[in-house]
């Protein structure tokens, strides 16, 4: 027994220890990972770090058009009460910071990290109550009713955004972008916040499960194949009519020169 | 009169001219006709009949892969082509194929009527319409035979009884033509909206508090009978004439409205609501720009500034949206505070 009790090295008890904790948080990390964005910002200190951070950001690359207070400025509007959701879609796809003074921010490779983005949408976010950030159960569509968004997105969307997401033209060089490429954490924002032109649709009167519902039927659009053959960027009767017009009635009128042509 | 007489075919016939010298006389204003490659080469001829027999055998091909397609083809299976995109590989295969088979045949059969088939131009003659005149006096004969047989005037009672019916033969004619009715009366003029009806949203149905709407929001909304008004008239009239738009604006944005009074307002602290049939041919309207406050109809681009009594800005309509007045009721639910004051939608014949 004694010799078998002095084999056990002094340190084997502490060591045990440091094993389980490794193995735990690795364990963790692999179950964690999916929200690593939420984690990060954790990781990086509580909310007023990151409210200071964003802050900072703010008065770099933002304040010179939405002001010190992002009070707004004579080009630009208030950002007081416009919640982290605005700042999250403008700066995750890229529309704000704004290249240029135009009818409408187009979508451009984006400027910011997840983190920094974060950042932002947390100081702005933090002037004043207003639309948040999704959380990830909001964008879950595991049990939304898809042909019910269909119905709401016919109702609510196709005006702009065209019967099949193909985006459209509004006026004075403003248009409904296309929803081909919108992740469900966009549309929902969009929908909340009511960037540039578009209207607010809010959780009262479009409630979450109705978000939901739409993001599954915009979903689904974005991965349909075109079934009935060249979709010709469904744009609907006019691309397709100016195809039939330019190519079909083309191929008809060579057909007639051909049957018509003598032989020699 | 000249002749052409350069071939020798054509003689002059003095007087009276026969129809084959007609016939040669217009040939011989055609060009010469010049025989095709393949009527005096015959491995050209042959290299034609192969031809059309190739095209003939390929629509046979292609109609076996047309079969075969639609028995092995799953229509859920997807196939990607770089810049055309991803297709419905099913529909891709039966449309080419069958495609491809009904054009041979007709390319093979042209081909083959072009290129094998006699090609002699031949002039075929068109005769006068008018009937000669034996045939026009045996008519005129065989009718006046017939009358004289009916006894038509020498019958007066059958003729008078035959006089009668055929005048009373067009009353049911008439008669149906009432089906076309009832006249419309206020059909038109009227809607479902009446003072205290509440609000609902189109597709939820459920009621709007002032607080759902945020400023820059809109609600696509129906009166709250709606569905049961659906049930008694058994169409979907009501839905087409009643949907209405509550949009909220800053108050200090408005510029005006169609009606209203300090103590009476036709909006909500900025929520006004307004029909979504455009006045020019009844299209609904949802295009809504919330910062110039525009409402564009998709139809023909007549544009309504909702800011200042939905004014036509551009396009084709007459007039504006009517407005509809609205306040809340005991339970704090949006109500009409009224019916619309003019009818919604286009013009129509009787309308003031």
């Amino acid at each position: 027994m004694k010799t078998l009790k002095a084999r056990r090295h002094r340190a084997a008890a502490p060591m045990l220890v440091l094993l389980a904790l490794a193995l735990i948080g690795v364990m963790y990390a692999a179950v964690g990972s999916a929200t690593t964005a939420s984690a990060a910002n954790e990781v990086q200190g509580g909310v007023d770090a990151q409210i200071a951070a964003g802050k900072k950001l703010f008065a770099e690359g933002c304040s010179s058009c939405h002001g010190l207070g992002a009070q707004g400025g004579p080009n630009a509007p208030t950002l007081i009460g416009v919640g982290s959701a605005a700042v999250d879609f403008q700066v995750s796809t890229g529309r704000m910071p704004l290249a240029a003074n135009q009818a409408q921010a187009p979508v451009k490779p984006v400027e910011y990290s997840d983190l920094e983005i974060a950042q932002l949408a947390a100081f702005v976010g933090s002037l004043a109550p207003g639309p948040q950030i999704p959380a990830d159960a909001d964008l879950n569509t595991q049990n939304a009713d898809m042909a019910f968004g269909g119905v709401l997105f016919r109702t609510n969307c196709s005006q702009c955004h065209n019967f099949a997401g193909s985006g459209g033209a509004l006026s004075n060089g403003a248009y409904g972008p296309n929803l081909r490429d919108a992740s469900p954490r966009e549309i929902y924002e969009a929908m909340l916040t009511g960037p540039e032109n578009m209207p607010v649709f809010s959780n009262q009167t479009i409630t979450t499960s109705d978000k939901q519902a739409i993001i599954k039927y915009i979903q689904n659009m974005q991965t349909e194949p075109s079934y009935g053959g060249w979709a010709l960027g469904r744009f609907g009767p006019v691309t397709e009519g100016a195809f039939v017009w330019i190519f079909a009635l083309g191929l008809l009128v060579a057909a007639a020169v051909w049957i018509g042509a003598k032989v020699r | 009169m000249s002749h052409n007489t350069d071939n020798g075919v054509v003689e002059a016939v003095e007087g009276e001219q026969s129809d084959a010298a007609r016939l040669a006389h217009d040939e011989s204003q055609l060009p010469a006709h010049r025989p095709r490659r393949t009527d005096y080469d015959p491995r050209a001829a042959k290299r034609a009949e192969r031809q059309v027999a190739i095209m003939f055998g390929l629509s046979a091909v292609f109609t076996i892969l047309f079969v075969v397609a639609f028995v092995q083809v799953g229509t859920e299976e997807v196939l990607r082509i770089p810049f055309f995109g991803t297709f419905g590989r099913s529909n891709l295969y039966l449309g080419l194929t069958f495609g491809l088979a009904t054009l041979l045949i007709g390319t093979g059969a042209i081909h083959w009527a072009k290129k094998l088939m006699n090609d002699h131009e031949v002039v075929a003659e068109r005769h006068p319409l008018r009937s000669p005149d034996e045939s026009r006096e045996e008519a005129v004969a065989a009718f006046e035979a017939g009358a004289e047989d009916s006894g038509f005037a020498s019958r007066p009672i059958i003729r008078r009884s035959l006089l009668g019916a055929m005048a009373l033969f067009p009353i049911p004619l008439v008669m149906v033509l009432r089906d076309l009715g009832p006249l419309p009366g206020k059909v038109l003029e009227e809607t479902a909206w009446k003072p205290g009806m509440r609000i609902v949203g189109a597709d939820s149905g459920i009621a709007i508090k002032p607080s759902d709407i945020p400023v820059g929001g809109i609600v696509q909304a129906i009166p709250a009978d709606l569905p049961e008004i659906q049930e008694i008239e058994g169409n979907l009239n009501s839905r087409a004439k009643d949907v209405v738009l509550l949009v909220r604006m800053n108050p200090a944005d408005i510029v005006s409205q169609q009606g209203g009074t300090a103590e009476e307002p036709w909006d909500f602290n900025g929520i006004m609501c307004f029909s979504r049939i455009c006045t020019h041919v009844g299209c609904p309207i949802a295009l809504y720009e919330q910062r110039s406050h525009h409402l564009l109809c998709p139809c023909h681009q007549s544009t309504f500034d909702l800011a200042d009594s939905a004014n036509v800005v551009f396009g084709p309509a007459a007039r504006e949206l009517p407005q509809l007045p609205i306040m809340l009721d005991a339970e704090g639910y949006f109500v009409a505070r009224d019916g619309f004051n003019q009818p919604v939608g286009p013009s129509y014949w009787e309308r003031s």
